[in-house]
């Protein structure tokens, strides 16, 4: 995708600032409860709850734990300078920030 | 008249109320309210505890204690949209938040029309998203106290007309005024007290009712007995099922009700007064404790319908108020100092969401309507002033809402809003990402979801309340035209109008860049860096906070 660059002082070649995580894609797990013939029918009861109303209550948990383990897989990415090392203009840390992708 | 239930309400009342005047000392506010970081974002500095009670008190709203159960009672399975809306979204909004979060931490954004303009550096685009953020929150607040209203009336306060309405106009009058002094300290502190009664009495409920009607699988049965009888139009009422044409309407209701969340203004508020990002993170995962609460609530609807309770007349429109069922059952199920309690969580459940809806609402009028239109040389301190008095009139325009639109459309006000406030996702979200598409072709997107969402919701009909137009938020398939071609002929599916508005606004907005790409229109200046997107709090290149 070719945007229009804006003229920036001191333009960056690293794109658009997205970071790709293969992790991320856990994300998208919980829209399967949008799936409804799945689900829509009565049986089998869970302490009297017809299945449509337990199988989506399930899903709160399973949710939450998509959301946790993207969490914690992506703990370690780096958010853009989080070091102080007393570098405070803005261009010392971006060329600090892309430094770091090279490795 | 319940006078021990209006007496352990009162107290409750009385209590928050004090707690929201004393909110504008809390956490070092001192006099440095007057400016928008402090006011408008409780000085950015909420940890994870305190966005965990106030996000959750923000986003689980009265219209969850009150219309999802009264929908249930109403329609069955359908209202349990609820649930797969409040589920989804954490998954869904938790990267774009974060993003979200970090450049306008960066930058000092106070709304998403604040972003919109840095990204784009256009003044319309970013009136378009705030006057649709401020447009869309009204009806949202309006709920609100329609949840409060019913409450009150369940409690006596049921007299007709103007005078019907006073124990309303007091209670907000109430919370106008401590807003205005404190800014969003006061639903911040009010939400420990809020989620606190709520979980309680969700719990004792979802422990005690089941087992005295014969448990659930008794419930459900008796529930879906009621259901079959015909309602108002000689149909079923309902099913606790799905049926073969709501299921596809039950998806994107959810689905587009969790894309709406992301951009309302009290859910970016809520967000960006979060102290960092692994704030936001840790809540994205706990949050979705509260929709357990959601899911055993909504269920709490066919209690009513097995226990035979109902819904309250309402003097001031002559009609049943289905609205009031929840109230109804705990009114007739529990000892009235309980009942109160019930009350007090929801009617405190109220006037968190307004508090923090108006804030958002003002800081949009403020940053990008005032600031940009009125006074372009704005300072901090008038920035505060103004959005101050914006949160008062946002509150009286909802009071409005409530005194002269029927409030038995409570649910679907919000839905309108929900509609309208998906418009500005192309320009919000996917701007997050990328700023491939073109200021022209966000521009006209908009307006052809805009019109087309509204001109959709005008023609659905709602026959089991003889209403012509505006009816709710479901299209069936075979009404659907593109400039008179019918391409869904003969199908009785039913949809959500708002996804129907979006992808045409979308499928607009693509076109109109890729032209606009061809023809090299300038497409503005972006101020924003792609390591803005990632910045954590302490990193040096944020934006001090408050400074003048």
């Amino acid at each position: 995708m070719p945007p229009a660059q804006p003229p920036r002082a001191g333009s960056h070649d690293h794109g658009s600032g997205l970071r790709w995580n293969a992790w991320n894609l856990v994300l998208l797990a919980p829209l399967l409860m949008l799936v409804t013939p799945w689900f829509n029918f009565d049986g089998p009861r869970l302490v009297g709850l017809p299945f449509f109303y337990w199988y989506q209550l399930a899903f709160v948990p399973v949710s939450a734990i998509c959301v946790a383990i993207v969490y914690v897989k992506t703990k370690d990415e780096p958010t853009s300078a989080t070091d102080h090392s007393g570098r405070p203009t803005v261009d010392d840390l971006d060329s600090s920030t892309s430094d770091r992708r090279k490795r | 008249m319940q006078w021990t239930e209006l007496v352990v309400f009162s107290a409750l009342f009385l209590l928050v109320t004090v707690l929201g005047f004393v909110a504008s000392r809390w956490k070092n506010a001192g006099s440095s309210l007057d400016h928008l970081d402090e006011w408008g974002l409780g000085g950015r500095k909420f940890g994870s505890w305190i966005t965990w009670f106030m996000v959750g008190g923000d986003l689980y709203t009265a219209y969850t204690f009150v219309a999802v159960p009264a929908l249930i009672f109403g329609a069955g399975a359908l209202g349990f949209y609820a649930l797969p809306y409040t589920v989804i979204v954490y998954p869904l909004v938790f990267l774009p938040l974060l993003r979200m979060w970090s450049v306008s931490r960066v930058h000092g954004y106070v709304t998403t029309a604040d972003f919109v303009r840095g990204r784009y550096g256009s003044r319309t685009l970013a009136f378009l998203v705030a006057i649709t953020g401020i447009v869309a929150t009204m009806p949202y607040i309006a709920l609100q106290l329609v949840g409060l209203e019913a409450v009150l009336r369940t409690m006596g306060l049921n007299a007709g007309g103007l005078l019907g309405h006073l124990p309303l106009l007091i209670a907000f009058l109430i919370l106008a005024l401590y807003t205005y002094q404190s800014g969003l300290r006061a639903p911040a502190l009010i939400a420990f007290v809020k989620d606190g009664l709520i979980y309680v009495v969700i719990l004792v409920a979802a422990i005690y009712l089941p087992s005295k009607f014969g448990g659930w699988g008794h419930i459900f049965d008796s529930a879906s007995d009621a259901l079959a009888k015909p309602g108002a139009n000689g149909k079923p009422k309902g099913s606790i099922f799905l049926t073969g044409s709501n299921q596809l309407q039950y998806a994107t209701l959810a689905l587009g009700s969790a894309l709406a969340l992301f951009l309302y203004p009290h859910m970016q508020t809520g967000i960006l007064a979060s102290k960092s990002r692994k704030v936001i993170k840790k809540n994205m995962m706990a949050l979705p404790i509260y929709s357990v609460l959601l899911g055993v609530l909504a269920m709490l609807g066919y209690i009513a319908l097995t226990s035979g309770a109902k819904p309250i007349v309402n003097h001031a429109t002559g009609k049943p108020d289905s609205n009031t069922i929840f109230p109804v059952l705990f009114d007739q199920q529990f000892p009235s100092w309980f009942a109160g309690i019930a009350f007090a969580a929801i009617g405190i459940g109220a006037l968190v969401p307004a508090a923090i809806m108006s804030i958002g609402a003002a800081n949009l009028w403020t940053r990008n309507i005032y600031k940009e239109y009125v006074n372009r040389g704005a300072t901090p301190a008038q920035e505060a002033k103004q959005a101050k008095l914006a949160s008062l009139v946002v509150k009286f325009g909802a009071v409005a809402f409530i005194l002269f639109i029927d409030p038995q459309f409570s649910i679907d006000l919000q839905l309108i809003g929900g509609v309208m406030i998906l418009q500005t996702l192309p320009a919000v979200a996917v701007a997050l990402y990328t700023r491939w598409l073109h200021i022209r072709g966000l521009v006209i997107g908009w307006f052809v979801g805009m019109g087309w969402g509204l001109y959709l919701l005008y023609t659905i009909p709602n026959p089991a309340t003889n209403h012509a137009h505006f009816g709710g938020s479901a299209l069936t398939l075979e009404k659907l035209s593109l400039l008179g071609w019918h391409p869904f002929g003969g199908s009785q599916t039913q949809i959500y109008v708002g996804v129907v508005a979006l992808a045409a606004n979308a499928v607009v907005a693509v076109v109109v860049t890729v032209i606009a790409h061809a023809f090299k229109v300038s497409n503005g200046l972006d101020r924003t860096h792609p390591a803005d997107y990632h910045a954590e709090d302490g990193s040096p290149n944020v934006k001090p906070i408050a400074v003048h």
